[in-house]
């Protein structure tokens, strides 16, 4: 076979000096483009989210007497009146609150995917490590709660429990460890036949110690790409229940709740309302999703 | 083990599963602060404890799950709706399920059939035009969930064209848009699905076999290939499913077509436990039996899978 002028770096990279597989994984992820694109539409996305209300001339809060009540006329995207993205139908500047739903969104996603790695994480190692019996009671649970309709329960406790944003990262957060459950479990029957952790055993290591030192740090690789392919996953759960308008309250707002609003004044004519935040909430899965595979590609070991 | 005992068996992990599902939203209903006649207007002690025995809500808690179980295992009745006096939860909920199941139905083979073609469209033609179309249109239609697509749709369909009417449930043509918003998300990720795995049989020995033995092309991808490169697709079936009657509750908002969705949502904002609780559970009943077909119907494509 012939080698193209690629394998053959790699050939030569690989007789000259010895590489961790993260180093690997890393250059896997630069050659892959639609990772990269990924990472630069997420980078312009966090930048704006972090960086966005120095650039506002409004603050979310305020409303624009002037053009209040003539939204349609006055309210549009301009530079005159220092609002980019226009205003919404109250006189808020969109550009502002953009910013805001997107700090929301971003926060939402992350803060739901942390919870879901560290409750999923544990369990499906514990599930995994300890086996037999434990394994089959812990796994038969996750597959009963996985019938459960969960966004009808989220809901359900949105509307007890009162529509905070603490039971909402909660409510995120504990529905959806249950895939990453399965699969640390999965990942840690391999892991546990393995000799160093035989090794660990025989020296007397207790149990919790052998899975959070020798097991789930194995294991960071497949953690790592499910977590960045379940922010995504977050923040359509949270855009979902914010557009039904049980989620995000005001003054706080989401990119779900900016759409839900949009959505509801298009007939009105003012489109930017709806177009901005869906612009962004578009831009924000696009990225992650892309970079959620480019690290997929990179990390899993299955396509190598 | 065959298939009867095999479905049998799953029976019998459902059921429980079900039982448990009905108990967890019962204590969760129970838990609520405040009861359902807790409103606004305070009611006289002895007006809510006439209400509390008609509801029997003074029995104990394990008299009044065991009532509610019973009810709906005997009966199949959900007991009375909390808000509407004179309707039970049943009627509620059987005036709008048959529009929730028309447009879910029609989504969800909408979703297959697109999404499948498109797939194997695209594998079969791999890297030409038409691949690089359809990988892109899936991409797109990745981040176009329900209620992304349904504001699109009547913002093009409605105001600027104005061809499509905006909301209802009257005929054929108010089906359109609802449809379309459940379904693009989902037909996006059947393509995907269906593409990587389709790309990845056409490559096997027994593809290779059959074009060796002179078939024409069609008969090779219909026969040969289609159903090995099935087997992903329908184990992202049960999901999408959930997904989707989860859609439901935007469709019936957005477009007022009043299926289940709006009952929900209208009965969350009420404070209205027993219909959110009666669709809960049938959501619930729903995503478990359909997760038995899917289950069967991929033992009954792929043969090497034992019980």
């Amino acid at each position: 076979m012939v080698m193209t002028s690629e394998q053959a770096v790699e050939a030569a990279a690989l007789a000259s000096k010895p590489r961790s597989p993260w180093a690997d994984a890393r250059r896997r992820f630069f050659r892959n483009k639609a990772a990269l694109a990924g990472l630069a539409i997420l980078v312009f996305v966090v930048g704006f989210a972090l960086f966005g209300n120095s650039l506002a001339q409004w603050s979310n809060e305020e409303l624009d007497y002037n053009v209040m009540g003539q939204i349609v006329e006055l309210g549009g995207p301009s530079f005159a009146s220092g609002h980019y993205f226009g205003t919404d139908d109250l006189g808020r500047d969109l550009f502002a609150r953009t910013v805001q739903g997107t700090q929301i969104s971003l926060a939402v996603g992350l803060v739901g995917a942390l919870i879901a790695c560290v409750v999923g994480t544990l369990y499906g190692a514990v599930a995994g490590y300890f086996g037999g019996r434990t394994d089959n009671i812990m796994m038969r649970l996750v597959d009963i709660f996985m019938a459960v309709p969960y966004m009808f329960v989220l809901i359900l406790l949105l509307v007890m429990y009162g529509r905070s944003i603490t039971i909402l990262f909660a409510g995120i957060g504990l529905i959806s460890w249950m895939e990453m459950a399965r699969i640390v479990r999965g990942q840690t029957l391999t892991i546990k036949g393995r000799e160093f952790v035989e090794a660990a055993r025989a020296t007397g290591v207790s149990a919790p110690i052998i899975i959070l030192r020798h097991i789930v740090p194995n294991l960071l690789g497949v953690i790592a790409v499910y977590a960045t392919l379940l922010v995504p996953l977050m923040i359509l759960t949270e855009s979902f229940i914010s557009f039904l308008g049980l989620g995000v309250q005001e003054p706080l707002t989401s990119l779900g709740a900016l759409i839900s609003e949009g959505a509801g004044t298009i007939a009105y004519g003012t489109t930017w309302q709806l177009g901005f935040p869906l612009l962004f909430f578009c831009l924000t899965l696009f990225g992650l999703f892309f970079v959620g595979d480019g690290l997929r590609d990179a990390l899993d070991p299955k396509d190598r | 083990m065959d298939l009867f005992s095999y479905i049998l068996k799953r029976l019998a992990i459902a059921i429980p599963t079900l039982l448990l599902l009905i108990v967890i939203s019962f204590l969760l209903m129970h838990s609520a602060p405040g009861g359902p006649f807790t409103s606004e207007r305070e009611l006289p002690p002895q007006v809510l404890a006439n209400l509390n025995a008609k509801y029997g809500l003074d029995d104990p808690l394990w008299k009044q799950i065991g009532n509610y179980v019973w009810g709906i295992v005997s009966e199949f009745d959900f007991g009375p709706s909390f808000v509407y006096k004179d309707r039970s939860v049943n009627e509620i909920i059987a005036q709008g399920f048959p529009i929730t199941l028309t447009y879910g139905l029609l989504s969800f083979a909408v979703a297959v059939i697109v999404g499948v073609g498109l797939g194997v469209a695209a594998a079969v033609r791999h890297n030409t035009l038409l691949d690089y179309v359809a990988v892109g249109v899936s991409i797109g239609a990745q981040v176009l969930p329900n209620f992304v697509m349904a504001p699109i749709l009547v913002l093009v369909f409605t105001l600027w064209l104005g061809w499509l009417p905006g909301g209802g449930w009257q005929g054929p043509e108010y089906w359109i848009m609802p449809v379309i918003a459940l379904s693009t998300s989902f037909m996006a990720s059947i393509a995907r699905i269906t593409r990587s795995s389709m790309l990845e049989v056409l490559t096997s020995n027994h593809i290779r076999t059959a074009r060796a033995k002179g078939l024409p092309e069609r008969l090779v991808i219909l026969r040969h290939a289609l159903k090995p490169a099935m087997l992903p697709v329908i184990s992202y079936l049960g999901p999408a499913f959930v997904a989707m009657i989860t859609g439901s509750v935007v469709v019936d908002i957005y477009f007022s077509t009043g299926g289940i969705g709006k009952a929900f949502v209208d009965s969350a904002l009420n404070r209205d436990y027993a219909v959110m609780m009666g669709v809960t559970i049938l959501v619930g009943a729903l995503t478990i039996f359909f997760n038995l077909v899917v289950d069967i119907l991929y033992g009954w494509i792929d043969p090497k899978i034992r019980y």
